[in-house]
């Protein structure tokens, strides 16, 4: 990390007033806590910010937009599932629908080529308001859902997800039936065209990042930790005083949030929704995504959401280029899928401990220790360990 | 308490309000199946009960109606004279009640301070606050100084499932104990335990603050008849006797129950 002696003797050359350099070091004074943030952080963590800071330099738009974005929101989708899924012990499979209600929302509620029914109010009232309409559409959702447990619950949110996805294709007067919306763009805000690539790969990361740090930070705090405890024993937390059913309705608002996020980006990367975005297939795919990257850390929903973009985009490119037909893509990304589950049941993340722990063992210093690198990696810190860290 | 309420303690008596834990008729069915019948108890603030009763005889069932993880067929259940019969499990705790498990229900994915601390969290505000604890956090302290009693303030970052038998049942323990108890339900604490842990868990028993009363379901008499001052013997769903851990151990009929005629 930098050294903040280094930084102070730069602006100390930059600035010879020594008035100025004074200033600096107040300043540094007044922001130890984010130098001690700072460099808390590994320094892995700070060359992969970089590296996905710096992308838009190296890859083209359509990378940007097709594999990296989409891959991001995806990721958040997945990450509202592994909320639930990893931390509450809820499978819950609507949670693509809570994207889609809060795109519909927008195209509704904002304004789009439909202009028979979008209503066209200014982007800044109806994102709130489509994120809130989602958001309670996922506390409802967790309302019916919490009372059953395990297959079950994965069952009813299918339910719900199917039930949501054949209104859409059938109700005219609201969601335009078959057709959907079209025309719906991201707002021109500080004279950015945030339709952009560029601006719209920084606008989803951001989010992403934000969602990502969120379930981190909530997963240590208490409604987190209590989650989890739900999850563990629900009984028990019954008998810690603790209301399991107002937990898990709670965890499910707080997933649908982050869905309903990922749904406003949806729609303005692609610029429409129809009940084809939300049907059966997409909700399936988001647990794909989740499954496949891990469920047991929130950065396992994006590794599974690069994954699952990058073979939808060149899975056609690659049966075709080996002389096969090319309508036979979705074969080579079930394959794909297999082979990560069933090498691996936790997913990606699972492989990474696995390797991890090996060559962590390999290290003679760490054998003689007896340390094994999966323990640490699967062990969430604890919750004294990790007051003094902000994040 | 029959006929006219004439001293000012039959009245309060006949209020529920002078018990910590009074049980009218209780009874659980599971199907036909009585598993404990018009059970009439009442335990005084302070006071130690032991429960005794050979296996079945519907001592954890009693524990289960008392908490709330199931409500009685029949019956009230009043905690420091209000009526808490028809309350979820979480808010009879929320009074002050608590209890341990006889097989450690605990949380094995996180760690041994997470488990404390979710157990003094329970019991108090902000249940779900999103903000993590700060330094010198109240909650966190106690976790902490509970950690200590039990002897697993070493292990406070280990994972559950990473601990030993003994020491499981030592934290559902410090759960138990967590906030401000006021009565606790002890579900066969000393099975499986050593026996110099056993004088472990006598030592913390005798040692609870004396406003603090409990129930303390036992197999081992020896520990048992240590840590109680009355005992209450079940059979087949029933309360049939009570008295004096001193009385219980002369009494011939317990002797009959317990060493099933083995001196005929």
């Amino acid at each position: 990390m930098v050294d903040p002696t280094e930084q102070s003797s730069v602006s100390d050359t930059s600035g010879p007033l020594a008035q100025r350099s004074g200033g600096v070091h107040t300043l540094r004074e007044s922001n130890s806590a984010l130098y001690r943030w700072l460099s808390s952080i590994p320094p892995s963590y700070a060359v992969f910010a970089c590296v996905l800071l710096l992308l838009p330099a190296v890859s083209s738009s359509f990378v940007l937009s097709q594999i990296f974005s989409w891959g991001l929101i995806l990721g958040m989708i997945g990450l509202s599932l592994m909320f639930l899924g990893g931390y509450g012990g809820m499978v819950s499979l609507s949670q693509m629908s809570v994207a889609g209600l809060a795109g519909y929302m927008l195209a509704i509620l904002g304004s789009s080529a439909i202009t028979d029914i979008s209503v066209g109010w200014p982007w800044w009232l109806a994102v709130p308001v489509a994120i809130i309409i989602a958001t309670l559409f996922c506390t409802v959702i967790g309302l019916l859902a919490v009372r059953t447990e395990g297959i079950y619950t994965i069952m009813i949110t299918l339910a719900i997800a199917a039930a949501f996805f054949y209104f859409t294709r059938q109700n005219y007067v609201l969601f335009n039936g078959f057709s959907g919306f079209n025309g719906i763009k991201p707002p021109v805000l500080l004279g950015i065209n945030w339709k952009n690539p560029v601006p719209f790969y920084y606008l989803t990361l951001f989010w992403a990042t934000v969602a990502y740090l969120s379930v981190l930070y909530v997963s240590r705090a208490p409604f987190g930790l209590a989650l989890q405890g739900v999850r563990d024993n629900s009984r028990r937390m019954a008998a810690l005083g603790f209301s399991v059913t107002a937990h898990r309705v709670a965890a499910f608002s707080f997933a649908g949030f982050i869905a309903a996020v990922g749904g406003i980006l949806l729609v303005w990367l692609n610029g429409q929704i129809s009940p084809g975005t939300i049907g059966i297939n997409p909700a399936i795919d988001i647990l794909i995504i989740a499954i496949v990257g891990g469920l047991r850390r929130p950065i396992g929903p994006f590794i599974g959401a690069l994954i699952y973009v990058i073979l939808r985009t060149f899975a056609l490119d690659i049966l075709t280029s080996m002389g096969l037909a090319g309508e036979r893509f979705q074969l080579l990304i079930g394959l794909g899928f297999l082979v990560i589950v069933l090498w691996s049941p936790d997913g990606v993340l699972g492989l990474w401990d696995k390797w991890r722990s090996r060559v962590t063992l390999r290290d003679p210093w760490n054998r003689a220790l007896g340390k094994s690198a999966i323990t640490s990696a699967n062990k969430s810190p604890s919750i004294s360990a990790d007051t003094d860290k902000p994040l | 308490m029959s006929g006219l309420n004439t001293t000012v303690a039959d009245r309060l008596q006949a209020a529920g309000t002078a018990n910590a834990l009074e049980l009218r008729g209780v009874s659980k069915y599971f199907g036909a199946l009585a598993a404990i019948s018009d059970v009439t108890l009442t335990v005084k603030p302070g006071e130690r009960r032991a429960v005794l009763g050979s296996n079945g005889a519907g001592k954890t069932t009693l524990f289960n109606c008392i908490t709330g993880d199931f409500l009685p067929t029949a019956g009230t259940i009043r905690l420091f004279g209000e009526d808490v019969t028809q309350f979820p499990a979480y808010e009879r705790i929320r009074r002050g009640l608590r209890r341990t498990y006889q097989i450690s229900l605990l949380f094995n994915e996180l760690s041994v301070i997470d488990n404390i601390y979710l157990a003094c969290r329970g019991v108090s505000r902000a249940r779900f606050s999103m903000l993590r604890p700060r330094v010198n956090d109240a909650l966190l302290n106690s976790a902490i100084d509970l950690a200590t009693v039990v002897h697993l303030l070493e292990f406070k970052d280990t994972l559950v499932a990473n601990l030993s038998y003994g020491q499981q049942r030592q934290l559902e323990i410090a759960l138990a104990l967590a906030g401000a108890p006021r009565f606790v339900l002890f579900d066969e604490p000393a099975a499986g335990l050593s026996p110099s842990e056993r004088a472990e868990l006598i030592d913390i028993l005798n040692n609870l603050p004396s406003h603090i009363g409990y129930i303390i379901i036992e197999h081992d008499m020896d520990v048992a008849l240590r840590v109680s001052e009355s005992v209450s013997m079940m059979h087949n769903g029933l309360i049939f006797k009570e008295g004096s851990p001193l009385e219980i151990e002369s009494d011939p009929e317990v002797q009959e129950l317990y060493l099933g005629g083995a001196h005929e």
